[in-house]
């Protein structure tokens, strides 16, 4: 990884991280190290302790166990110097509403004491990036979701920091704003020596990473370049609707020995040269077939592959979890 | 360069790519650094203040109702025992130091916004001081509620009370130590409520009494026990004294009302100096402020 400028080779070293709510272990003894200038990803459902993990590296909350650097600063006994040298974007919206563009920028350059006479120019360069130059005098409480977004990105930069945390940055934004703002990282990290450190349950964006971590229940449960992750799966995935989806399964584990799940709401499985299967499948399963898709293998199967469900099975499950909390908590209150 | 608005199509800003990077650095932690967070988190109130045309209108309707409704209407009933003097007069005093207070307590109201909107995080991730944050919002807010301060102070020649110059610089004063002190009481509050409907009802325990118990609508001489007791265990009471002494002070009126009216306030019979009562407010302000900040310092 290059793109650094040498004084530390390392943006982030994690050891043996460690964060338990109550009971609760949300984040269980992660190691991972982020070269500077990478573009580094943290990818699983909600739910999985990506957010607590950046909120640990971010300073904002404190570690149970373990220990981590950012930019070369303990997070515990450099908190300051942590948050000197990082900039944040997070998952909900932090902008004050009332405020025009360019005063919340002002205001965020005022708090980390950058030099005066580089505030407008600063705030020029990284408003025009993200495309808000033009609405610096516009209320932010008029912005829609994406402007807001691209601002608190542009707000993250204002200080010129060395690693950008971005918790979820497109989350809840249409397509084309998710695109337009991979575009911003992409020339970011062109053009300014930063480390990026990311999290997503986006799939498709986690291959915009040079390097990413799956994360599942709190650990780390595999970290590659997303190229050689795809390539460890090995098979493609094939997906298969029939008129009798628990007989298919069965079919086809009998007759070719592969194991098939369901998974939104068609009967999947992984072969090698996925393809060439298909013939084959509808010569011998011997259950008719009404729709069949192959694809390549894609983060979401490396995802399976390593926690054996799919990110969104994950996801509802988390979520039923969620809910049933949620109800007990208000029966609770009820009573 | 585009001139579009659009936010997908602005995406494309290629022009500011030739343009070589401003890198800015992020000084140590200093002095001149926290003065300087202080200032900003200063300004932001009053920039807010500034662009809430309706706030400064709604916040002026209650003392001009007590001022001028209430004061008009009772007058009719009081004209025998005022001994001459305007009730308007009578609780001017009184209605400034509660709009001051008014005011004071929805600035201090900001900071559970701020946690609400999510503001507040971009705050506490700054490389200052916590207690920076709460000192910049006290100022700020108190600055705001001696906004509303000064504009009741602009009606006084309506109700009575004359411009001398020394009265006004007096009532000044003494109201914007008050707006000091119930801001750093809001902020004190406010930092522990999670929640905007909460810190209303808070208020609405809190500030009510108080309002009623201070003697801001009566004379604080003569008063059944129980409520002589309250009085004197009530902060506001030490605000609304020294001010209508003050506005006492200026009035030609009869001796006779002046002790009915503006008995002052006492303990044990003794008299309290208004210096002292005007102390009491700053001191009082300086502790909630202390604990404000030591409240923020210790949430995550």
């Amino acid at each position: 990884m290059t793109g650094g400028n040498g004084t530390d080779p390392l943006a982030i070293e994690v050891r043996g991280l460690v964060k338990n709510y109550d009971e609760v272990q949300a984040v269980r003894g992660v190691e991972f190290e982020v070269a500077t200038g990478e573009v580094f990803g943290f990818l699983g459902p909600n739910g999985a302790g990506k957010t607590t993990t950046i909120n640990m590296l971010c300073t904002l909350v404190t570690p149970t166990a373990g220990s981590a650097s950012v930019a070369g600063h303990d997070i515990v006994r450099e908190r300051d110097d942590v948050r000197r040298n990082i900039g944040l974007v997070f998952q909900d919206p932090t902008l004050d509403g009332y405020l025009t563009a360019e005063q919340n920028l002002r205001l965020h350059a005022e708090l980390y004491g950058v030099e005066s006479s580089l505030v407008k120019p600063r705030m020029q360069q990284v408003m025009t990036m993200v495309g808000l130059w033009e609405r610096k005098d516009s209320i932010v409480g008029t912005f829609s979701g994406g402007m807001r977004r691209r601002l608190e990105i542009a707000r993250g930069l204002m200080h010129s920091p060395r690693v950008l945390f971005l918790d979820e940055p497109t989350i809840g934004l249409d397509p084309q704003t998710r695109r337009s703002i991979w575009e911003y990282i992409g020339e970011l990290k062109e053009r300014e020596e930063i480390t990026i450190f990311m999290t997503t349950h986006y799939m498709d964006e986690a291959e915009w990473c040079d390097r990413i971590a799956i994360m599942d229940h709190g650990e780390i449960v595999a970290l590659n370049a997303p190229e050689t992750l795809k390539a460890g799966v090995g098979t493609d995935r094939v997906a298969i609707q029939t008129d009798d989806d628990p007989a298919a399964i069965a079919a086809l584990a009998d007759r070719f020995d592969i194991e098939a799940r369901m998974s939104e709401g068609a009967v999947t499985f992984g072969v090698p040269e996925g393809e060439q299967f298909v013939p084959r499948l509808f010569g011998e399963l011997g259950i008719p077939i009404k729709a069949v898709h192959v694809s390549r293998p894609t983060l979401d199967d490396v995802f399976m592959s390593y926690t054996g469900s799919t990110i969104r099975d994950a996801e509802e499950d988390a979520g039923k979890d969620r809910n049933r909390r949620m109800m007990q908590m208000m029966h609770g209150a009820r009573r | 360069m585009s001139t579009t608005t659009d936010p997908l199509e602005s995406a494309a800003t290629v022009e500011a790519s030739a343009a070589p990077v401003v890198r800015v650095t992020v000084p140590k932690r200093s002095l001149a650094s926290e003065l300087r967070a202080i200032k900003i988190v200063w300004r932001r109130e009053i920039i807010r203040y500034r662009s809430d045309r309706l706030r400064m209108v709604t916040t002026l309707v209650q003392p001009l109702l007590f001022l001028f409704v209430l004061g008009s209407g009772l007058q009719q009933l009081s004209a025998a025992s005022t001994h001459g003097v305007n009730l308007k007069t009578f609780i001017y005093p009184g209605i400034l130091c509660i709009s001051v207070m008014f005011t004071a307590m929805f600035s201090a109201a900001s900071i559970v916004w701020d946690r609400e909107f999510g503001f507040l995080r971009e705050m506490m991730v700054a490389p200052v001081r916590r207690s920076s944050i709460v000192i910049g919002k006290v100022i700020g807010g108190a600055t705001v509620a001696s906004f509303q301060g000064v504009i009741v102070i602009a009606l006084a020649g309506f109700v009575g009370v004359p411009y001398d110059p020394l009265l006004i610089i007096g009532i000044f004063i003494l109201q914007l130590l008050l707006a000091f002190t119930i801001t750093a009481f809001g902020v004190m509050i406010a930092v522990r409520i999670k929640q905007m409907q909460s810190f209303m009802g808070v208020m609405q325990m809190i500030v009510m009494p108080m309002f009623f118990i201070s003697g801001a609508l009566f004379p604080v001489a003569n008063l059944p026990g129980w409520l002589a007791v309250l009085n004197r265990l009530d902060p506001l009471t030490y605000a609304v004294d020294p001010m209508r002494r003050l506005v006492f002070n200026h009035l030609t009126i009869s001796p006779a009302a002046r002790a009915a009216l503006d008995p002052g306030v006492t303990w044990f019979g003794w008299h309290v100096p208004a210096l002292l009562e005007a102390g009491m407010i700053v001191v009082l302000g300086l502790v909630m402020l202390g604990i404000a900040i030591w409240e923020f310092s210790t949430t995550e």
